[in-house]
């Protein structure tokens, strides 16, 4: 689970880890008050959605007075902001985060991960902040710092040194710093982030360290022992279709082609994005409806692909295996009924009493088009468009 | 002959009297398993169906000698049991529960490197001697006994579909694995390419890869070097955009790391034969070995 700059600086404050005042603002009114609320200018008037590369696309301003603060502000809340993660179409600014400047003498980087190869939180740091880390680690790979903490026993000081001298840091801010870190992991760990980054980490004129951005994601897999963090989750930075679906605990993501699928399994989901992509058509989603598919799922699937307008066929694509196929083709007939098809939907499955299943489908009387294997069923649906 | 697991396979089912657990657990049995206990705690002592239950993993390995394990027991409560199989003696451990936060799995993981024991998972479908023993949630029917080929897969449903083509064409499998679907599992493609490696009866491996993480291509430098049989494999998820996790929590692409296209090229490179179409991975399989 993404959340926002704002939201990440709230939990950053709340774990001892400085970063400039400042506050949330969902209107140019609120924006003003925070702004005379910080006391002096410059102030920073930073569009929160989630996605990085906001200042390249317009998304942070610095205003030297109320005034400008005010017109940025207006600027930038409604606007469609582009970045190179949003896509082309963009992503509308509903919220603002407005801070106080800050005088910068050196910006870092540093991020916490889980590491999938070593099974390891690992801090990774650099003195190239505020580039894209992407490409200092594809160019410059040597610029990076990057340590392993062992996730049984926790930070240790050592790799609080080993971090810190690395970056270089003067003397004055290495023991801010290495506070900075330490509580940086427990934030980590305590509210399971697959993710923490900070880009800028600055150090400024007067050595002090400061997260000048902030960005935080969270497993969902452990959302169940952090109930507030829960409220952190921002449906306006989700598509409509995708809410719907994560509501029946449906694995979907909306994509740009025009033949819609439902498939058991993430695997096989993808895989079948893959053949209808071979066959010459474009997947407009991914749909996982879980390895054990049930007739009720495939409905909520069903409707929910429905409603997406670029929707010109549908491919259903189950292997059940244990699953009665019987059975299960009468789920498909009653949610097509229930739900209404006005498209081909091509219907490919396998598993017990499959030849029965064929038959209920086939004299249906609905638009549903059996299919004999994968290949046939990417076929039939590329054909149907 | 066949790998992990046979007819030998003493098992113990932690979580057996869950939906999910009595369920596949008759599956199992039912499919020629000798499961010989379950693990359910507060409820030692009962039955589910003939199989005695126990409280705890280390008193069902006491009585019965059990020597693998088969997992369904809930995401928030999975690591615990993961580590009190590992502690009991028991030396195969298959997690088939989805949803494990990955910090819990991070920590696993690292217990486990002090143990002998090998775990297998979890978000994965298990392990399937074809003939002899199915541990997991697998269609039994779908698999032919005898080999010769060895299958290895992150993913569930894609592996049974490509067993299903390779029985179909009359090609058999001596054994059956998956790794599973998240970013920090058990056993890894290296570890069953080995094993496949050192099995007299398997002359042949199916591999079944995804995009994110980079496994595929350490695997792929792994077959080049110390894989004298041939392999076949896939990639799934070419089509799928950055950024996004594709229902396994495992398969997303970060930045330019873990893309499908970098796999195919790693396997390609290293001697493999890809298949880049689902639908003809059997035949593929059927001209190549």
């Amino acid at each position: 689970m993404k959340i926002h700059e704002y939201q990440a600086k709230e939990l950053f404050r709340t774990f001892g880890v400085p970063v400039p005042d400042g506050s949330v603002a969902f209107s140019v009114e609120e924006a003003v008050e925070v702004a005379k609320g910080l006391g002096s200018y410059p102030v920073v008037v930073k569009a929160q959605i989630h996605a990085g590369g906001r200042g390249k696309g317009g998304g942070v301003k610095l205003a030297a007075s109320e005034d400008e603060a005010m017109g940025f502000a207006d600027d930038i809340l409604g606007m469609t902001l582009v970045t190179h993660q949003t896509g082309p179409e963009g992503r509308v600014v509903n919220k603002l985060l407005v801070e106080a400047g800050q005088e910068i003498a050196t910006e870092l980087y540093l991020s916490l991960l889980v590491d999938r190869a070593t099974a390891g939180i690992v801090i990774m740091a650099s003195q190239e902040g505020g580039m894209d880390i992407e490409e200092v680690a594809a160019s410059t790979p040597e610029k990076i710092i990057k340590v392993r903490v062992d996730p049984l026993t926790g930070i240790q000081g050592y790799h609080l040194r080993e971090v810190g001298f690395g970056l270089g840091l003067p003397k004055a801010a290495l023991r801010e710093f290495s506070t900075l870190l330490k509580n940086l992991y427990t934030l980590f760990v305590k509210n399971d982030c697959s993710l923490l980054e900070i880009n800028p980490l600055i150090l400024t004129k007067d050595d002090r360290v400061m997260a000048l951005d902030a960005k935080v994601d969270i497993d969902s897999n452990a959302l169940f022992r952090h109930r507030s963090l829960l409220d952190l989750r921002d449906l306006d930075e989700e598509d409509p279709l995708e809410v719907e679906a994560s509501n029946f605990n449906l694995n979907y993501i909306n994509l740009d082609g025009n033949v819609g699928n439902i498939v058991n399994g993430a695997g096989l989901a993808m895989a079948t994005m893959d053949i209808i992509k071979n066959a010459g058509a474009e997947p407009a989603n991914f749909m996982d409806v879980g390895g054990g598919a049930t007739a009720e799922m495939v409905e909520n699937a069903l409707r929910i692909i429905l409603k997406d307008e670029k929707v010109k066929a549908v491919l259903i694509n189950i292997f059940g295996g244990i699953l009665r196929c019987d059975v299960f083709a009468e789920g498909i007939v009653a949610a097509a009924q229930k739900v209404g098809i006005t498209i081909p939907v091509v219907v490919r499955m396998e598993g017990t009493n499959v030849e029965k299943g064929k038959e209920i489908l086939a004299v249906s009387g609905l638009n549903l088009i059996n299919a004999v294997d994968l290949k046939d069923a990417a076929e039939k649906v590329a054909a149907a468009i | 002959m066949s790998i992990f697991v046979n007819k030998e396979t003493r098992l113990v089912v932690q979580g057996i009297t869950g939906k999910e657990g009595q369920f596949h657990t008759r599956q199992c049995i039912e499919y020629g398993t000798n499961v010989v206990a379950g693990v359910t705690p507060g409820k030692g002592g009962q039955t589910m169906d003939k199989v005695p239950v126990f409280n705890t993993v280390r008193s069902a390995v006491e009585a019965t000698g059990a020597n693998t394990s088969m997992i369904f027991v809930p995401p928030p409560f999975c690591a615990d049991a993961i580590m009190e199989a590992a502690d009991s003696g028991v030396a195969l451990i298959i997690a088939i529960t989805e949803g494990i936060p990955v910090l819990d799995m991070v920590k696993v993981k690292n217990f486990l490197a002090t143990k002998t024991c090998r775990l297998i998972g979890p978000n994965c479908p298990g392990i399937i001697t074809p003939g002899e023993c199915k541990i997991g949630i697998m269609p039994g029917k779908i698999h032919l006994a005898g080999g010769p080929v060895g299958v290895i897969s992150r993913s569930g449903t894609l592996t049974y579909e490509v067993v299903d083509q390779l029985t179909k064409l009359g090609i058999g499998q001596t054994t059956c694995i998956g790794i599973g679907g998240d970013p920090v599992n058990g056993t890894n493609f290296i570890d069953v390419l080995g094993a496949f490696e050192n099995d007299p009866d398997t002359q042949a491996i199916v591999m079944v890869g995804e995009i994110g993480g980079n496994a595929e291509e350490e695997a792929a430098a792994y077959i080049k070097a110390h894989v004298t049989k041939p392999v076949v494999g896939f990639i799934a998820g070419l089509t799928a955009p950055p950024g996004r996790t594709m229902g396994h929590a495992g398969a997303i692409i970060s930045g330019n790391s873990g893309t499908g296209q970098a796999k195919i090229e790693a396997m390609e490179q290293n001697g493999i034969r890809v298949c880049k179409n689902l639908g003809t991975i059997g035949e593929t399989c059927k001209e190549f070995f």
